[in-house]
């Protein structure tokens, strides 16, 4: 398939779930509902959840299975305007203001509009995406926006309503083709119920033993059947123990994949604690794993694998 | 494949009235849906077409659902709306000619039943909740008096007085800096911006530099405010005060605990003080019961830390510390808030006792972890509390004379 080929949204909720899985993106049908009423809708997207679920991939496989272009808007505190929508060039608005003056140039109204039009306008993410583009509107990623204030939320509002940006210099910017917009939020702070109103929202939460597995089959072939079917079953295990912070897909695949690069085949006590903190990054965790809990675990997992057999 | 174009309006119409009697069964159950959700969800069934069960749940679920907590609730209002066999399918292949009159809305058994699960309680809570017993004796309300009373011996009048008073409070906590900029007249930084638009007003001429410096603001609060019995004749004056900081400022989050945990922050963001009232002693299960400081801390951490102590949140935490089983959990659990806020206050009614001693083992394991040890038992303290936040650090609410004390 050319990645880079761009194609109409899909038409009902298993193409939806079927173009996810073209880029080896394996969603459940309320992931794939969600998606697909915001496509056809034209609406925002709030995806909210834990670390390490994959909510910002479900942008980057968005752009590239629709062959559009992915603009990403990375939310920090102390975000503002000009860093997130856009600025005016200064250097050439100063050098153009010189160049005025020495060609004698008297009305200044004209030179405010000189100064203060397309030219020297610099376009930061948000404005980018509401520009036209020829392989159809961008995907828009607003990545983490519970690190930004709320300040920055009230913003959003007009950009995520009506698709368009008011610049006093210039006046409204309005979107023809809106963009596809996904928001993701890690929920350190809660959203405003007003941005959240103009979005569908999903919770993305960890998935079910067969998914996650189909999952590290999926992205690391090279780990053996085997060692894949232990780790997702110990992770899942682990998932139920009371933790301050489960380990997420993205930490399951990191473990498969640095187990296999250690020419592991199967689970054993020593090697589950040697790694743990590819899995646990709280210290408390692991503390509470210490010892003889790990062999505990990893028995009850392997004798309810063994059943499953 | 949408076969909603097909759709006759008759049947259109009947799925619509479907969809607003439950949006209206959410509502009753406590998720906040508004007119505006009814009409996206209509949209929304219309673009989804027609599907199975599931993609009809997720469907709505898509629109209704803003909060991760909703997700349990709509579950089971759903389950118990389109409960009948059959019920749904025939409605998504709008097939259903007419149902009779009732059926649209949730049957009496499930109405019951989702009030039970929703509401578990709430009238015996009601019931429970001890109005604190006044003397009427007395019906002094000269304001000197008042300042330095303690809440626990006042009059009605007297309280209503107290409430009074505390509604004036001006609460100017000390600002934090954001990262964020604004225009500053000493500031460090040019504004090229604004500089450029200043200049080109008198013709590009002149260039006047203006400056931007950081801004500053208030930093979050969260109150985690005891309930139990021995803080009862406390608890509802307390409440009266967060009220007072909420209707202020933008950023309190109060949490309630006896032997669970409740957040209270959106119901005291009523208004008027006694529907704000009301509406918490309605949310909270443990009024004037017994206290769990550790497993209500540990909740919090848990569930709430990393969601409102962001920013650099201080945190009241008003308690008397009287907790019976004060092991190693309560020092961790105590120990971890310490660590993700920055600034842990507690406020002690007990403080208001002469020869106070931190004996109690509660109060020793909690005491090396706080920040601040302050009293908060009449108008007096409170303003005092309200000075030790304008002014940062002093050494009167240093914990660790306490400790030394008792040592």
């Amino acid at each position: 398939m050319n990645k880079s080929s761009p194609r109409p949204v899909p038409a009902s909720i298993d193409a939806t779930v079927a173009l996810l899985a073209e880029a080896d993106y394996l969603a459940d049908r309320s992931l794939g509902t969600v998606l697909y009423l915001a496509l056809k809708m034209g609406r925002p997207i709030f995806l909210e959840g834990e670390a390490g679920v994959g909510k910002t991939e479900i942008a980057k496989v968005l752009s590239a299975t629709l062959g559009r272009r992915l603009i990403r808007l990375q939310c920090y505190e102390g975000l503002d305007v000009a860093a997130a929508v856009y600025e005016w060039n200064y250097a050439a608005q100063m050098i153009a203001i010189r160049v005025a003056e020495a060609e004698g140039e008297q009305d200044r109204a004209r030179l405010e509009r000189d100064v203060f039009s397309e030219r020297f306008l610099i376009r930061r993410p948000l404005l980018q995406a509401l520009t036209p583009d020829t392989v159809g509107p961008p995907v828009l990623l607003i990545d983490e926006i519970d690190r930004t204030d709320e300040a920055f939320e009230a913003f959003l509002l007009e950009v995520l309503g009506d698709f368009q940006i008011t610049i006093p210099e210039m006046g409204t910017v309005k979107a023809v083709h809106p963009p596809i917009v996904v928001i993701t939020s890690n929920r350190t702070r809660e959203v405003h119920d007003a941005l959240k109103r103009r979005c569908l929202y999903h919770w993305v939460g960890y998935p079910s033993a067969e998914r996650e597995l189909a999952i590290v089959r999926t992205k690391l072939p090279g780990v053996s059947k085997k060692l894949s079917e232990q780790v997702v079953a110990f992770v899942q295990a682990l998932r139920k123990q009371d933790l301050f912070k489960s380990p997420g897909v993205a930490e399951t695949l990191d473990w498969a994949g640095a187990l296999s690069e250690l020419d592991v085949v199967a689970l054993d006590p020593a090697t589950v604690s040697d790694t743990l903190g590819v899995l646990l990054k709280y210290q408390d965790d692991i503390a509470r794993l210490e010892g003889s809990k790990v062999k505990e675990l990893l028995d009850e997992v392997k004798s309810e694998l063994r059943a499953a057999e | 494949m949408a076969a909603d174009q097909h759709m006759p309006p008759k049947a259109e119409g009947r799925i619509a009235e479907n969809i607003v009697y439950f949006a209206r069964a959410l509502r009753a159950a406590g998720i906040p849906v508004g007119p505006g959700s009814v009409l996206d969800a209509l949209e929304a069934v219309k673009a989804a077409g027609v599907g199975t069960r599931e993609d009809f749940y997720w469907t709505l679920h898509a629109v209704f659902v803003k909060r991760h907590e909703h997700s349990m609730l709509f579950d089971q209002a759903f389950r118990i709306f389109f409960r009948r066999r059959g019920y749904i399918d025939q409605l998504l292949a709008m097939a259903l000619p007419a149902a009779p009159a009732s059926a649209p809305r949730p049957p009496e058994a499930g109405a019951t039943r989702i009030h039970e699960a929703l509401f578990a309680g709430v009238e015996d809570k009601l019931k429970q909740e001890r109005e604190i017993e006044f003397d009427a004796r007395m019906t002094v309300s000269d304001r000197e008096v008042l300042q330095r009373k303690d809440f626990a011996q006042m009059t009605t009048a007297e309280i209503a007085a107290a409430e009074d008073a505390m509604k004036r409070l001006i609460l100017p906590l000390a600002e934090v800096r954001t990262r964020r900029l604004a225009p500053h007249p000493r500031g460090h930084i040019i504004d090229i911006r604004r500089t450029l638009r200043g200049s080109l007003k008198g013709g590009g001429d002149f260039i006047d530099l203006r400056f931007v410096g950081p801004k500053t603001k208030p930093p979050p609060v969260v109150a985690l405010l005891d309930i139990s019995g021995s803080m009862s004749q406390y608890s509802r004056l307390f409440l009266h005060f967060l009220h007072a900081l909420t209707d202020q400022r933008r950023r309190v989050s109060t949490f309630l605990f006896g032997t669970r945990l409740t957040n209270v922050s959106r119901a005291l963001r009523e208004r008027d003080p006694d529907d704000a009232l009301a509406a918490c002693s309605a949310s909270v299960p443990d009024w004037s019961g017994g206290t769990r400081i550790a497993s209500s801390l540990q909740a919090f951490n848990k569930q709430w830390a990393r969601r409102v102590l962001t920013q650099g949140a201080i945190v009241l935490l008003i308690t008397d510390g009287l907790e019976r089983d004060a092991d190693q959990t309560l020092a961790f659990e105590i120990d971890r808030l310490h660590r993700s806020c920055r600034r842990l206050i507690w406020l002690n009614p007990l403080l208001r006792f002469e020869g106070f001693e931190a004996k109690a083992r509660g109060i020793k394991t909690i005491l090396p972890y706080v920040d601040e040890f302050r009293p908060i038992h009449n108008l007096e303290s409170i303003s005092a509390l309200v000075q030790a936040f304008r002014r940062g650090n002093d050494r009167t609410a240093d914990p660790k004379a306490w400790v030394q004390k008792v040592a």
